[in-house]
């Protein structure tokens, strides 16, 4: 594609052209702004909207993309061995307009719910760090340059540190410090891995990379990249056992923030690291020469299991949710290491079911906050009386977390289980469906104390500031969105799975034909 | 005339509408009593009765040959949520739509008479309920199936766990978890297996995976069916019904008789008939160990309402004896088996109604559940007995009612499969059945009541047999009348059973000539 020159085109086909820059310029230049703003109230307002614009723009490239076309966009005119390129295909244009979705969504809710968790004074750096974690996520997915996606990622993680750090009370400073270290941790291992790929092709774009990497598979500099990157993506994916740094930061973060961070960032970790595997090293040396399947899928399993077990045993409901996740991730890496059409559409499918699912839940679990100053699981007895709308919130959230049909969640654990059968092993199928059995437990134990348990009456009354003893309209109408769609995704999945399937046979080199029969007759 | 397609629409949405209007009529709690508690029964009533139309009107169809159709939406490729209207599914469906009307009537009577709480959430639940029955009942492939089955198990927990007692929520936990433990854990890998195995769901005449599948798979695949269908309540997975029983009568009415058992058996039947087929399970025998469950299972349970003192108890454990037969009808895969099993859902639905129907009738009038009190009752209550007497001889297979039909329909299949044995535990059971059933009636017959010497006014002579008028107590007529309507329909089943095999014989059709007498 050759730029059309400015002078001749309309401005309408300039824009459609020039959208994958905007995508992530737009909240990364909005991030500054809001410190120039500072006044609470516009810098609210600011930052929906160009969360809303950004949103605009990743439907607008997931629009162009839908067909089964690819966008390239050489950065600044510069062709791309030299010059940075961003790339959009079926894999990562979902995955902008999850973030993008959500980071709109947690913004609409987010000022009802701030005020009661930081200071307002300060509200203005929280939206700054929040453009700029959206800018740096959005950035690392749509970027085709190796240092581009380190770049990105540092800002991100950054700036996610800060947010965590926002949250109420020391612990909160705590949790985002054992964050920074890890996630440091986990972003170096990713530079040595980009630096060692850099030293091998002497390239950093995706499809540079990707062309030569295959005749240098048998360097043992090569195993050492993929290693750093693996486990560096599997500190930030929170691969069992690299899990500790998330149930704090979650838990202590501000509700907005843990909502948003956990729809999306460890999503994205999931997007690098499928890209990195079956984009630039090839699923046949990954899990065929190196045998890496072999290591994640353990491990996935053992997450699934131990994730489980923990959030069952919490006390907190934000912590549950946490522990929930580090299971969920463990079907992602699943679906993943399946290495097959199935599975990968499982683990991607997952990966925009399960945003939604927990983006959701998080929401419900801070409107609970807000109104009852605490997000202790005793402390929920009496929320079917009282906030009959987010206990409500919790059961359908609850049962995408589960996978029950015409949710979300069985969506994924439905290529999930098809794949283990295609693999033939009924002994994987039985610990998928058994660990979801789990998540039974854990969702209903909530459940129960919600309708069960009279309201305590000490508890009865308590939000933490008076004028919050009517939830705000917005906080219960973002909570809403995101869980009404994951039923809508439940039973339409034209948008989720089918473009999952695409993905993962584009990534795997399979032909469409087989599309129909996906998991059929082998 | 009304389409096929939005009667079919209708009888599946319009449960919904009704338990939308019933929560809209009682919301905030303001139908306790009075102008706003009519309007809210009346909400169920209309909805019922036009569900049920909309049912009949679907029958008069099938019954003419035709299959109404009904698609919305591919969930996966290739796997749309539909519907389509078979010869069973009606059965099930005018079973759970016929019942309905009448198990609200009951409700209201037994809810106001113990000035229960939470009635709208209760009738709203309850409509809900009878919605996912029946799109079990229409659903054209597994996958609605499944989404329906879920859907039901989620929307009676709120009526199994109404009272909102520890015991309630105990029940509640061993309901839900044994019935999505064993669909999650059972069901959902069987069914994804059928679809790796046969690249489809969908319900086919003849048996969706014919010449798909070897016999020990196909055996393992049976037993993942049978035992995943918790709601069919084959041992050891039983539990979750005599837990259920702390719900109150009218949902005990529900869950044994109208919608959820039902629909487990439904399910079985379903499953044997449209996935595996009868032609591949004779050949193979892949669901005769399954068969052996049952066999144990009717004999166990019937054994151990025996020992039940508690009615409402001894009912349960009969129920999943019953339930037992239908699955070894289905188990049996002979024309006959089949038919006899498919006829038991609607005989045994009538049955047991009634006999929940008159338990409750005895603890609203009486606070009675323990059958050791019950002696000389029936004096007392001579038209609630009369009802648990005809509905005894259903459930236990005797003429004129239609249990004999189908239980006859059964022994017929255990001959025409050489199941000897099978045939034995049948009639076994059914003599079991005597013992638990008979002496209820016995004892509030002929007993005299606590504190009367014995034997003074037994049988002594006409007029001094039953209590006087004045020291007659039966329940209310709301509660008293739905007893003796189901009573009744189980004396005509007997008489309209041909129109009911005529109904169900296209199912086997397929297979052989229907074999076995006509009745």
């Amino acid at each position: 594609m050759s730029s059309p020159a400015l002078t001749d085109a309309t401005f309408l086909e300039a824009l459609r052209y020039h959208l994958p820059v905007l995508q992530v310029v737009l909240p990364l230049l909005a991030a500054p702004v809001c410190l120039l703003i500072r006044h609470t109230q516009l810098v609210r307002v600011f930052a929906l909207t160009s969360a809303l614009l950004t949103f605009g723009v990743s439907a607008a490239i997931f629009a162009l993309v839908y067909g089964g076309s690819e966008i390239r966009y050489a950065l600044g005119g510069w062709e791309a061995p030299l010059g940075i390129e961003l790339g959009i295909d079926s894999l990562n244009a979902p995955v902008l307009a999850l973030i993008s979705l959500v980071a709109t969504v947690t913004l609409y809710f987010g000022p009802g719910g701030l005020g009661a968790q930081i200071k307002t004074k300060r509200e203005y750096l929280l939206y700054s760090a929040y453009l700029l974690i959206l800018g740096g996520l959005l950035g690392i997915v749509i970027t085709a340059d190796l240092f581009n996606v380190f770049v990105f990622l540092e800002i991100s993680s950054l700036a996610s540190y800060v947010l965590v750090g926002l949250g109420r009370g020391r612990r909160a400073l705590m949790a985002a410090y054992s964050y920074l270290v890890v996630g440091t941790v986990g972003g170096t291992f990713v530079l040595l891995g980009v630096g060692l790929v850099y030293q091998l092709t002497g390239s950093l774009n995706f499809a540079e990379v990707a062309a030569q990497l295959p005749a240098l598979l048998e360097l043992r500099t090569a195993r050492v990249a993929l290693a750093f990157f693996v486990v560096g993506l599997s500190i930030k994916l929170a691969v069992f056992p690299l899990h500790q740094w998330l149930p704090n930061a979650y838990t202590y973060a501000p509700p907005v923030v843990s909502a948003f961070m956990a729809a999306t960032s460890t999503k994205v970790a999931f997007y690098l690291m499928v890209r990195v595997i079956f984009d630039l090293f090839g699923a046949d040396f990954t899990f065929g020469t190196l045998g890496l399947d072999r290591v994640l899928l353990p491990l996935a399993v053992l997450a699934m299991f131990a994730g489980s077990v923990a959030a069952i045993y919490q006390r907190d409901v934000r912590r549950l949710l946490a522990y929930s996740s580090i299971a969920q991730v463990g079907y992602l890496t699943l679906g993943l290491s399946l290495a097959s059409v199935a599975g990968l559409t499982g683990g991607l499918v997952h990966l925009l079911n399960h945003a939604l699912t927990k983006g959701g839940l998080f929401l419900a679990v801070g409107c609970i906050v807000q109104r009852l100053g605490s997000s202790r699981v005793e402390d929920l007895a009496g929320l079917g009386r009282r906030m009959p709308l987010m206990a409500a919130a919790w059961v359908v959230g609850g049962l995408s977390l589960i996978g029950v049909p015409g949710t979300a969640g069985f969506v994924s654990k439905w290529y999930r289980v098809l794949a283990a059968l295609e693999r033939g092993s009924w002994t994987l199928v039985f610990l998928i469906v058994g660990s979801s059995l789990l998540a039974v437990i854990y969702v209903w134990r909530v459940v129960e104390v919600a309708y069960f348990r009279p309201a305590r009456e000490e508890t009865l009354e308590q939000p933490i500031r008076r004028r919050y003893r009517v939830l705000p309209r917005s906080m219960v109408i973002a909570t809403w969105v995101l869980i009404s769609l994951t039923v809508v995704f439940g039973l339409w999945t034209e948008l989720t799975a089918d473009i999952a399937a695409t993905a993962a046979r584009d990534l795997l080199g399979v032909a469409a034909e087989n599309s129909a029969d996906l998991g059929g007759t082998p | 005339m009304l389409p096929q397609w939005l009667a079919l629409a209708l009888a599946l949405l319009l449960p919904v509408f009704g338990a939308a209007a019933v929560a809209w009529a009682g919301r905030g709690g303001r139908a306790v009593a009075g102008k706003h508690r009519a309007t809210r029964e009346a909400c169920t009533a209309v909805a019922s009765i036009a569900t049920f139309l909309c049912v009949a009107w679907i029958a008069v169809e099938v019954a003419a040959g035709e299959r109404p159709r009904l698609e919305i939406g591919e969930v996966f490729p290739g796997l749309p949520i539909a519907f389509e209207v078979e010869p069973l599914g009606l059965l099930f469906a005018l079973v759970a739509s016929a019942l309905w009307p009448v198990t609200s009537m009951y409700a209201v009577g037994y809810l106001r008479a113990h000035r229960s709480r939470h009635q709208t959430r209760f009738f709203s639940f309850f409509a809900l309920s009878i919605a996912a029955a029946l799109g079990i009942a229409f659903s054209a492939n597994l996958l609605t199936l499944f989404l329906f089955y879920e859907a039901l198990t989620l929307a009676t927990y709120p009526l199994v766990t109404h009272q909102r007692t520890g015991d309630a929520r105990r029940a509640g936990r061993l309901y839900l978890g044994i019935l999505m433990g064993t669909s999650i854990f059972l069901l959902l890998p069987a069914i994804l297996a059928t679809y790796q195995i046969a690249g489809s769901l969908d319900f086919v005449p003849g048996g969706l995976l014919q010449g798909k599948i070897e016999g020990s798979a196909a055996a393992f695949l049976f037993a993942l069916f049978a035992f995943g269908i918790g709601k069919a309540a084959l041992m050891p997975v039983h539990r979750w019904l005599p837990a259920a029983m702390v719900a109150p009568t009218p949902v005990s009415a529900l869950l044994h008789a109208v919608a959820v058992v039902k629909a487990g058996v439904f399910c079985v039947l379903k499953v044997t008939i449209y996935v595996f087929g009868l032609p591949l399970l004779q050949s193979t025998q892949a669901s005769s160990w399954i068969g052996w469950v049952a066999t144990f299972t009717l004999l166990a349970t019937a054994l151990v309402a025996l020992t039940q003192d508690d009615l409402k108890a001894r009912l349960a454990y009969s129920t999943i004896s019953q339930l037992s037969y239908i699955v070894l009808g289905a188990c049996l895969a002979t024309a006959a088996g089949v038919l006899g099993g498919a006829m038991h859902i609607a005989m045994h639905a009538l049955g047991k109604i009634t006999l929940f129907f008159c338990a409750g009738a005895i603890y609203v009038a009486h606070h009675k559940r323990s059958i050791a009190s019950m002696d000389g009752l029936g004096r007392r209550m001579p038209w609630t007995y009369l009802a648990f007497f005809i509905a005894s001889l259903s459930i236990i297979g005797l003429p004129p009612t239609g249990g004999s039909w189908s239980k006859w329909l059964l022994v017929l299949g255990t001959v025409e499969g050489e199941r000897w044995l099978w045939g034995l535990a049948l009639l076994l059971s059914s003599l079991l059945s005597i013992g638990y059933l008979m002496p209820v009636v016995v004892r509030g017959l002929l007993r005299p009541e606590p504190g009367q010497p014995e034997g003074e006014d037994n049988l002594a002579g006409e007029g001094t047999w039953l209590a006087p008028p004045e020291e007659r107590a039966e329940a209310p007529v709301l509660v008293l009348a739905p007893a003796l309507l189901t009573a009744a329909g189980t004396l005509l089943l007997f008489f309209f059973a041909s129109d009911l095999y005529g109904l169900l014989e296209p199912l086997v059709q397929t297979v052989a000539p229907a074999a076995g007498g006509s009745p």
